[in-house]
């Protein structure tokens, strides 16, 4: 078998990158940096395609099952007998998947920030934090152990605050930048729970050993009761806490809208296909765990991510701004596979949810990082941000444009694009489990058609605006990664997942319910024509009905009020209702009473001083009058 | 001469080349290069440390030495080291190293100042090398009282009541400390004979519960006001905000570890039956310590301020660590004390020299920094992001094996209680982030900041040592973390057959 | 010379010179009043010195002897203390006891 120890390299590379340009690339020419990020990466992606052709093919399987490797270990840190941090690399199915996915999007998005970047201040600095954060993404998927993962879980956290906060010396960035990282450290704080509860009943952090369907975590683990859970369902809640927040489940979603104030090829790197569906990677990894010891929590996953999903689709319908759009898009299609994941069952056919999430997942980073990156070229192009701003622009950006159509019909699902695949699979997946969640299904790809085509049509289509110089399309550095990750769109369905991907490893077989397909597609291109006849020519019939819907269109329109309650909470409840009385109370009551112990001793020194005056006679009185006191008691004493 | 004196009589020499000194240029050259060697002996202790261990010798204390210098009341300059020592030895050269450094323009009374600053750190390492209580004691005196002059003399603001303050609740710990020292001294040989104030030797030494129990207290409390313990931690903002910058990374780099270091060298090892029944209390105020420095950090303005409560927040954990009472939290304690040694260090340098510019701490008054001073400002965010837990650096390490460590106790009151403080990690995010966000991003709120210089030499010199130290550590955490808890062995084992389940 | 009056007498005297002088330093707020009155007392241990040395060891001296020891460290001390009182009234212009409060607390 073949030595999979170069797997290393996968993580290293980018790492060298960061280290190499973060502190000689200011030395050399910018575009200099562009091209190491970039060929760097080209490494990591040739090398991670050659792993997975090795692992798919070439490795031997355990009765029909894909195993586990650990191709790499070293104890990193110890902390008790039976608990020690290891930095490892581990090959499964789903981490060998999502080393490909992560390394070709981040090379996609490395090329074209070559040129969407050119000209910016902190070129290079930008490709350092790019490399960065590759490494900690790659260093959380092939992670051995849950500490790894929450190591690099957190250093994820970090380069998406940085390149968030990338123009930093623009207000909303900076805050948005805080936002992300404060909302995520939170959740991250419910993930560090469940790790130390989860550790001390299983006595490991190690993946495999926990979770072996038979091995001792899940067959023993989570006897002790805890207002009426398990405190293995406690665990994987406070886990999966931390994946929420990461992958931008409700309610700690905020952050990923905000979340766009980073540079577009950011967007589309991080906050499309790769950190943000972390969390649905962390549920997948600790499946095992979530359907044998703890079904409550799976059922958790399951409502958090439909509600998710139905919700920010709804939102995503009312938002002008396009990268807002696509961010709540993204939000509900994680949604969706967060949903697959909670109505999976294990093994077989039952497992059917869990392959759905993770095909839904691969076909994702696809097109959704397409479409940031056409609204990149777009944004390019026009200078705004908003839809309103736009139209026409069909003619101007040819390439966009046929690429962006793709990736809207692939995330629409009209087969035989990608999308429609694996949205498939989930709605089948929620059929099986039952028909309210099929229909909910069925109703959020309707709302996906609209609202992707809303800005498809907005965009491309409509009255051309007045712009300040003609739009003109973008250089061959940026068409090119568009252009391959359509390709991606278009074929990566077409990939028999099913006998690579599965919940037990064994491979599946896929086929195509047409009494599940058929609505599924029916819903899509309904939803695409009401579009269409909404904003292909303009019209009057959005305001007409976001008027006749009213109080509703405006709570969507202002995202359900989430940020203002959070704005609430934040700055009125702990900011100062706690923090400041916190601050008062220590300068006047605790410092205060030390204060106020040297007050004391300070008054009462001036009180006995009188008694120390100085004047000799006042001490002579003292002396006489005890003189004779002492006198008159001797004398008394002797006289009896 | 053994390696261990030598850590006192470097700095001896130093002073004294500094008083031969002429001109300002020689005396920062004396301090710089005595306490460069100073930092080179550290280096070369740790080494031989881990060397004699490697060979396999696996006494309690290594390097010992023993001299009898009041022999009517058997007090001894008695001296060894194991791994804790060792470490807080190595993060002490560190500080002063990088302290000096940024003291590198003081000009007012300049031979003066490195004296008593030189001074000071001889206390920290007399302290830290010290087995015998009374010495320990002395050298404790030593380092703590030399701070008066050095914020009262080289302070700013309101320097004379923050030193008169500072010193003032130190002295009034060293008090309970001199208390329980004697309780120490005189129940130290039950049996009759020969007392002593060894402390190898009074460990060996069963004391009846009733005096633990009122010993304790004196003990733990009076480290602890040095540990910044709540409520006893008001020293601590007013103390920093007024000294001056290589004070501030002195005191809360090194000394505020003073008080973690003898309240589990001291209280927790000599008395540990005490410390099982009584912990419960500090274990309390400790939380609050944690949650309570975090929250107060929120909501200051003014740089030095925040730094100080979190400092309180930060060293409440690692008093929280100790009283945990297993060896995954109490490695976890020491390497926090480092952590937090070396990261406040870095805060307050770094403080010191951005101030230096503007002429102001009030983070108000600031914005946009980065772009003027940009290794500064890199330098303070790489401080913030250790501050906050990252992975990559020592905060991280500390952290989490103090989690791991203080969950290991299964009992809803440890529960809660370590619950609390893992949450604290957010709040930390909030108040760094904040100061970042205002004082580094943003536009340039004053124009005269846009004028303003990156770092000189010499605080590149400063400010790279620390960092180095943070993610030296952060990286590769597993040596420090073996070398500590390898010297926590007879504190575990003591308090083991302490614990009331044994 | 003595013969005939009772030592009771020497003792009412000195009494009452004791008495006088501890009434004058105890009130008297000018210093040469209060310097006058440590006179009176310090006479009145003479007075008792003497009376009693001839009473008890008529063929000693010793009591003589130290009234003359203690006029003559009276005499020294009167002239130490006029000294510092006239250096005071030269820089206060004043030799009132309670007004001499400059170092006080």
């Amino acid at each position: 078998m073949i030595n999979f120890g170069f797997t290393v390299w996968i993580v290293l590379i980018p790492l060298i990158i960061f280290v190499l340009v973060g502190f000689f690339g200011n030395r050399f020419k910018p575009v200099v940096s562009g091209i190491v990020g970039t060929s760097g990466l080209f490494v990591s992606m040739a090398l991670s395609y050659y792993t997975a052709y090795q692992y798919f093919f070439n490795v031997p399987r355990v009765g029909d099952a894909f195993q586990k490797l650990i191709a790499y270990n070293t104890v990193w840190l110890r902390l008790t007998e039976k608990l020690h941090i290891d930095l490892g690399v581990l090959l499964d199915p789903i981490s060998v998947m999502m080393l490909i996915v992560i390394t070709t999007v981040s090379f996609m998005v490395h090329l074209y920030s070559i040129g969407y970047m050119k000209g910016e201040k902190g070129y290079e600095r930008f490709f350092s934090f790019l490399s960065l954060f590759s490494f900690s993404m790659l260093g959380l998927v092939i992670a051995t152990n849950i500490f790894q993962m929450y190591i690099f879980w957190e250093l994820v956290g970090v380069s998406s605050y940085l390149l968030i906060g990338f123009y930093y010396t623009k207000d909303t960035a900076v805050a948005a930048s805080k936002k992300a990282f404060i909302v995520t450290r939170f959740a991250d704080v419910g993930f560090l729970i469940g790790i130390l509860i989860l550790s001390f009943t299983t006595g490991t952090f190690d993946f495999i050993t926990l979770t072996d369907p038979n091995g001792t975590a899940i067959t023993q683990g989570g006897g002790i009761m805890f207002l009426g859970l398990s405190t293995m369902t406690w665990s994987m809640i406070f886990v999966f806490m931390g994946g929420a927040g990461k992958s931008a489940m409700f309610p700690l979603h905020i952050w990923l809208p905000d979340a766009m104030e980073g540079p577009t090829p950011v967007s589309a790197l991080i906050h499309a296909a790769t950190m943000v569906v972390a969390g649905v990677y962390l549920v997948a990894r600790m499946f095992p765990i979530f359907h044998f010891s703890a079904p409550v929590a799976l059922d958790v996953v399951m409502y958090v991510g439909a509600f998710s999903s139905i919700f920010a689709a709804v939102i995503a319908c009312t938002q002008f701004d396009i990268k807002r759009v696509l961010a709540y898009s993204t939000m509900s299609q994680i949604g969706l596979m967060m949903f697959a994941l909670g109505v999976s069952g294990y093994g077989e056919e039952a497992g059917l949810g869990f392959m759905a999430s993770m095909f839904h997942l691969f076909t994702h980073a696809f097109f959704k990082a397409l479409l940031f990156l056409g609204a990149g070229a777009i944004i390019h192009a026009v200078h705004s941000n908003y839809m309103n701003e736009m139209g026409g622009l069909r003619k101007h950006l040819p390439i966009t444009h046929i690429t962006f159509l793709i990736a809207c019909l692939s995330i629409a699902g009209i087969p035989p694009l990608a999308g429609f695949f694996s949205k498939d699979e989930i709605l089948a997946a929620g059929h099986e489990k039952s028909l309210f969640l099929f229909i909910l299904g069925l109703t959020i790809s309707a709302l996906t058609a609209f609202y992707m085509f809303r800005l498809y049509f907005s965009i491309f289509w409509g009255k051309e605006q007045n712009y300040h110089h003609t739009p003109h399309e973008a250089p061959k550095v940026m068409t090119i990664p568009l252009m391959l990750l359509a390709l991606g769109a278009i074929f990566a369905g077409l990939l028999p997942f099913a006998s690579f991907v599965t919940s037990d490893g064994k491979p599946l077989a896929m086929h195509i319910d047409l009494a599940i397909a058929i609505p599924a597609v029916l819903v899509g291109v309904f939803g695409a024509l009401t579009a269409m006849v909404f904003y292909r020519k303009e019209t009057n019939i959005p305001e007409k009905i976001s008027t006749a819907l009213g109080g509703f269109y405006r709570a969507a329109f202002r995202k359900f009020y989430m940020d203002e309650l959070y704005l609430f909470i934040t700055r009125k409840i702990i900011f100062n209702y706690v923090s400041r009385p916190i601050a008062w109370f220590d300068r006047h009551i605790v410092d205060g009473s030390m204060n106020g112990v040297s007050y004391v001793t300070n008054e009462v020194s001036t009180r006995i001083k009188s008694f120390q005056s100085g004047q000799l006679q006042q001490y002579a009185w003292v002396f006489v009058t005890g003189a004779v006191a002492l006198a008159l008691a001797f004398i008394y004493l002797w006289t009896n | 001469m053994d390696i261990l004196t030598l850590f006192i009589v470097i700095p001896v020499l130093t002073i004294i080349g500094i008083v031969f000194s002429k001109d300002h240029k020689q005396v920062k050259w004396t301090a710089a290069i005595g306490m460069g060697l100073q930092l080179i002996a550290a280096a070369t202790l740790i080494i031989l440390f881990l060397m004699e261990r490697k060979a396999g010798n696996m006494a309690e204390m290594l390097f010992v030495k023993d001299l009898v210098w009041f022999p009517s009341l058997n007090i001894h300059y008695l001296i060894g080291v194991d791994g804790v020592s060792v470490a807080m030895i190595g993060l002490t050269a560190i500080v002063i190293f990088a302290g000096i450094f940024a003291s590198w323009e003081v000009e007012e009374l300049h031979k003066e100042f490195f004296i008593t600053l030189i001074l000071l750190s001889t206390g920290v390492f007399g302290f830290f090398i010290s087995l015998d209580l009374f010495t320990l004691f002395l050298f404790y005196e030593i380092a703590v009282i030399p701070m008066y002059l050095l914020i009262g003399i080289w302070g700013s603001g309101p320097r004379e009541y923050s030193a008169m303050k500072l010193t003032l609740m130190l002295m009034g710990g060293s008090a309970l400390i001199l208390v329980g020292l004697l309780g120490l001294y005189f129940n130290s040989n039950p049996s009759g004979g020969q007392l002593t104030f060894s402390l190898l030797a009074i460990s060996k030494v069963h004391i009846p519960v009733e005096i633990q129990k009122f010993f304790f207290p004196f003990l733990f409390i009076g480290f602890g006001v040095l540990g910044a313990l709540f409520p006893f931690h008001t020293w601590s903002p007013d103390g920093h905000a007024s000294a001056p910058t290589a004070v501030s990374m002195l005191h809360a780099g090194v000394l505020m570890k003073l008080g973690g270091y003898g309240c589990f060298r001291v209280a927790v090892f000599l008395l540990p039956e005490a410390a099982h029944e009584l912990g419960w209390i500090f274990i309390i105020l400790t939380t609050i310590s944690v949650i309570y420095g975090a929250l107060g950090a929120v909501w200051q303005k003014d740089l030095k301020y925040i730094n100080a409560y979190s400092s309180v927040s930060h060293c409440g954990m690692v008093l929280f660590a100790i009283l945990m009472f297993n060896k995954t939290a109490m490695t976890g304690a020491v390497l926090q004390m480092i952590s937090h040694g070396i990261m406040t260090a870095l805060f307050f340098a770094l403080i010191g020299m951005i101030y230096g510019r503007t002429h102001t701490r009030y983070i108000n008054e600031m914005g946009g920094l980065m772009k003027v001073m940009p290794f500064l400002g890199v330098a303070y965010v790489i401080g913030g992001l250790a501050s906050l837990g990252l992975p990559g650096f020592s905060g991280f390490v500390a952290e989490m094996t103090i989690f791991v460590g203080a969950f290991q106790n299964v009992d809803t009151f440890h529960r809660v209680a370590t619950i609390i403080v893992v949450s604290s990690i957010v709040v930390t995010a909030v108040y760094i982030l904040r100061v970042v966000g205002i004082l580094l991003l943003g536009k340039i709120n004053n124009e005269h900041y846009e004028h303003l210089g990156d770092a000189k030499w010499y605080e590149r010199v400063s400010t790279g040592v620390l960092i180095f130290g943070i993610t030296a550590i952060g990286l590769a955490p597993l040596w420090l973390s073996e070398m500590i808890s390898g010297g926590l062995g007879p504190i575990i084992q003591r308090l083991l057959m302490a614990s009331p389940i044994h | 010379m003595f013969e005939g009056v009772p030592l009771t007498w020497f003792l009412i005297v000195a009494t009452l010179m004791f008495f006088i002088g501890i009434y004058g330093f105890l009130v008297r707020k000018n210093l040469i009043t209060i310097l006058m009155s440590l006179e009176l007392i310090l006479n009145s241990v003479n007075i008792n010195f003497v009376a009693f040395n001839k009473l008890l060891y008529p063929q000693h001296l010793e009591g003589m002897f130290f009234t003359v020891f203690i006029i003559a460290v009276a005499a020294a001390e009167a002239s130490v203390a006029i000294a510092i009182i006239i250096n005071i009234y030269r820089r206060l212009v004043n030799i009132d006891v309670e007004k001499m409060e400059e170092m006080k607390y």
